[in-house]
Formats: structure tokens, C-alpha cells, sequence
């Protein structure tokens, strides 16, 4: 028992030291570049469009978990989910020649896709669905994304924590074939606690880098005056990575 | 001649650090959901094949519930992890360590002999004279350095679905992602396992010579 108690000492002490490393500049700044060289080793393996697998109806999760932000907690959203989002607007908008707004309606009516895909959350558990709505390239196409921006952030209606979520992508990512903005799961409209009317799917990323009440598409240069300059609500709030691909 | 050659002290330590830091900040990760599963997906209680207790804060890095923290030093680790086992694989097979000192010989899958040696174990009698290592521990360190070590990287990098579109084969030869995340925490255990045997035998065998001989080389 002694040399149990020994051995949980010697333990205890060692996750100390570490937490005292994690918090010098030279760890943080190690750290990040452990996760870019993840990113790098991943699109060099796989090639920047690789696919993520997608699978059939007989293998759908019984039902989609919701998490996290499970609803927008505003009389305005709740009267809109009611009577189907008649005035949702996604804008499109940042570095882009023709910044568009587009209704639920619109959106509908541009080519549409569907893929099965599997969810992964950075807890650790996954779901898989059926999404269905429009490539995020076909909106930034049709707002003409100026050659400066370097990355795409995705604003929402939602607050967590006391803080509006928001999420980005780069380039890369935002012009993957399955990155798309989708307003349906499972053949219905987006479900309440899956994001209605709708979220983004970045497939090949954790579930975090999926926000859902969307309600604007930004092209940026860098995000250093956004919220906290980190890229995202979990980067800001809790120091997440930003390339959530591992 | 040396005891332990340089090669093999030198990853022995990173190694040991990686595994260290990489297993206690595994746990945290698994204090972030608790439920394994089998196939591809799974989030409910009804689809979990278990459910694993939660790791107190001493057995964990850091200290306390924290899943980005735990992120970021898996996610550094998993480096000169990865990357150290790639070496000494390349070493040893270079430098005849495997051929020589790691390889079981056909005479020694004897079971009379095996049966001796588990034996001495059990008794805590050493016959570990010089450098030649006896059936067990050839056979353990084998399981670890082409099994254990091995299945956690595939299992890591199948986990990860940044990774996947790189190997999607992988991952539906280890049964989905969720079979991967299950043997990644089985396997973790495994080496839990080794780490603690290997400890007991060092405390019990000298452990001030053998450390001294893991760090300076020693004499055969």
C-alpha cells in the first residue's frame, strides 16, 4: 500500500511538472507546431481532397446526438424554427467581390448534395448521418473570394458559455468537395439540436469545427481581430487546437 | 563491449518519456467520455461494450479535467514517439540487436526450458548474468517493440479523422473507429502492464546498476 501511495506521489508530481511546462511560451509554441505538422503529414499523405469515407443508410446512428449548443436561446429563433425560418439569412461576406445574402429558400434551390458521413467528437464518441445541402464552395464561388483571404469563419446565432460561437477553416478545407452547408439530416430538416435551419460539415475535422446556426460565411486574411484572435469559440475559450483533423 | 548500446539507451528514454506522458495524458482524454464501443460510431450507454472508470488527478496530465491541455501533449508526444520507434526498428535490424540479442532461437521455444524460466521468475531468482536475454524477456520485448508499440500508433492515427482519408484500409482493418479507440485504450493497458513487470524486475534485480548500465552503457 506504501508503495502504491509511493507510486501516485511520484505521479502526482510529474503531472505538476508538466503543467508547469505547458505553460512556458517555448511549450505553447511547441505545441502548435506539433498540431500544423498533423496537418501537414495528413494533406501530404492523403492529398489536400481526399475523401472522407462515407457510408450507407443501413449503417445511420439510431438517432443524431446533439451537443454542446442544443438551441438559440432567443424569443426571435424560437418563433423562426416554429414557422420553418421564413427570414434565416446566411450572409456571405469578408473579402469577397459580391457579398450575398441568401434565404433557407435559396439555398434549397442551388445544386444540392448528400453524403453519410461519420461525426466525430473531440470527446471521443461518433455518430453517423445523412446531411444534405449545398458545397460551401458553390456559395464562395458565387461571391468570388478575393485572392488575400486565407481563411473562412463561420458566424452563428448561438452562445455558449456566454460567448457568440464561431468557427473557421482554411482555404483548403473550405473548398473540400464534402464541406458543405447542410439544412437537412437524415432526409428532414435539420433537427433543432443538430443546428436548424443550418450548419456547416467539415468532414474531415472533430465535431467542434461543424457550427451550426449559421448565419454568415466570412472570408478573412487572418483572424487576429476576431473574438479572441484564436480562430474559434473552443480555440478562445478553452485552447483548443484549431486544426482539429487529429 | 558494451551492455547496452547507445542506440538502445537512447530510445529507451525518449521512449519512456514519451509512454510516460503520453498514457497519463490518454487518461484525461478518456475522462472526456468513458464509454467504449465496437464498429464505426457510438455515443449511447445501449451502444457501449463498456464503460471505464474515471482517472483520478494524480494519474493524469494535467492534474485536473482539462481535454485541450491532455490534447496538446498527446498530440506532441505522438512525435518522437512515432517517429522514435520507426528508428530503432531501422537500428536494430542494421545493427544485428534483433538478430542477436532479441530473436528466439528455434531451441529456445522449448517448452521444458520455458516452463524453468516462468518458474524463476515466480521465485524472483535472476539468471539474468551479462547481457544475453532469456526467453521471457525476449519474448516480451518482442511483443512490445512489433505488437504493442505498434497497435498504438496504427490505433492513434486511425482514430484521427484528419488521418483517415490517408488510409481509410486501416481503419476498416481494425473494425471502424471505434473498435480503434477501444484497442488504442486496451493496448495503452497492455503496455500499463510491461511498464509495471519491467519496473518490479528493475527494483528487484539492483535497480542503481541497472538505471546506471541504462544510462552509461555498462559492461557486458
Amino acid at each position: 500500500m506504501k508503495r502504491r501511495a509511493a507510486l501516485a506521489g511520484l505521479a502526482a508530481l510529474f503531472t505538476g511538472a508538466c503543467s508547469k511546462v505547458a505553460d512556458t511560451s517555448a511549450a505553447k509554441s511547441l505545441f502548435k507546431t506539433a498540431e500544423d505538422w498533423h496537418l501537414k503529414m495528413h494533406r501530404a499523405l492523403a492529398g489536400e481532397q481526399a475523401l472522407a469515407p462515407e457510408y450507407s443508410h443501413a449503417d445511420l446512428s439510431p438517432s443524431f446526438r446533439g451537443n454542446g449548443s442544443v438551441t438559440v436561446d432567443t424569443d426571435q429563433y424560437r418563433q423562426e424554427l416554429a414557422s420553418g425560418f421564413p427570414n434565416w439569412q446566411l450572409e456571405v461576406r469578408g473579402l469577397v467581390k459580391n457579398p450575398l445574402a441568401l434565404s433557407i429558400e435559396n439555398i434549397r434551390r442551388l445544386p444540392q448534395c448528400t453524403q453519410i458521413t461519420r461525426h466525430d467528437c473531440v470527446e471521443g464518441w461518433s455518430a453517423i448521418g445523412e446531411w444534405t445541402g449545398v458545397q460551401l464552395s458553390v456559395l464562395l464561388d458565387a461571391a468570388g473570394v478575393l485572392p488575400q483571404a486565407n481563411f473562412i469563419v463561420f458566424r452563428c446565432a448561438d452562445t455558449l458559455a456566454g460567448a457568440r460561437y464561431y468557427e473557421s477553416v482554411d482555404i483548403v478545407d473550405a473548398y473540400h468537395p464534402q464541406t458543405i452547408v447542410a439544412h437537412m439530416l437524415n432526409g428532414e430538416p435539420l433537427p433543432e439540436k443538430n443546428g436548424a435551419p443550418l450548419r456547416m460539415r467539415v468532414e474531415r475535422q472533430l465535431g467542434y469545427k461543424h457550427p451550426k446556426y449559421l448565419t454568415a460565411i466570412e472570408a478573412v486574411a487572418s483572424f487576429d481581430d476576431i473574438e479572441g484572435g484564436n480562430g474559434g469559440f473552443w480555440e478562445d475559450q478553452y485552447g483548443y487546437q484549431w486544426y482539429a483533423g487529429i | 563491449m558494451k551492455r547496452h548500446r547507445f542506440s538502445t539507451r537512447l530510445w529507451h528514454w525518449i521512449n519512456a518519456l514519451c509512454v510516460v506522458i503520453l498514457f497519463m495524458s490518454g487518461l484525461n482524454i478518456s475522462n472526456a467520455h468513458r464509454r467504449l464501443y465496437w464498429g464505426d460510431a457510438g455515443f449511447d450507454a445501449s451502444e457501449a461494450w463498456t464503460a471505464v472508470m474515471r482517472f483520478p488527478g494524480w494519474s493524469t496530465i494535467p492534474g485536473y479535467y482539462d481535454l485541450a491541455a491532455a490534447r496538446a501533449w498527446h498530440i506532441l508526444m505522438s512525435w518522437p514517439f512515432m517517429i522514435g520507434l520507426v528508428l530503432f526498428w531501422v537500428a536494430i535490424i542494421f545493427n544485428g540487436h534483433l538478430r542477436r540479442k532479441l530473436m528466439i532461437s528455434r531451441d529456445e521455444w522449448n517448452l521444458e526450458a520455458i516452463r524453468d524460466d516462468i518458474g524463476n521468475h515466480l521465485k524472483l531468482k535472476s539468471d539474468n548474468h551479462g547481457s544475453a536475454y532469456n526467453f521471457l524477456q525476449k519474448f516480451s520485448y518482442l511483443v512490445v517493440l512489433a505488437i504493442l508499440l505498434p497497435l498504438m500508433i496504427a490505433t492513434g492515427l486511425a482514430i484521427s479523422p484528419g488521418f483517415e482519408p490517408a488510409a481509410p484500409w486501416l481503419v476498416e482493418m481494425l473494425g471502424g473507429r471505434q473498435s480503434a479507440r477501444s484497442i488504442h485504450f486496451i493496448v495503452a493497458w497492455g503496455l500499463f502492464a510491461f511498464f509495471a513487470i519491467h519496473i518490479a524486475l528493475v527494483l528487484l534485480t539492483g535497480p542503481l546498476r541497472q538505471i546506471r548500465d541504462m544510462i552509461t552503457g555498462g559492461r557486458t
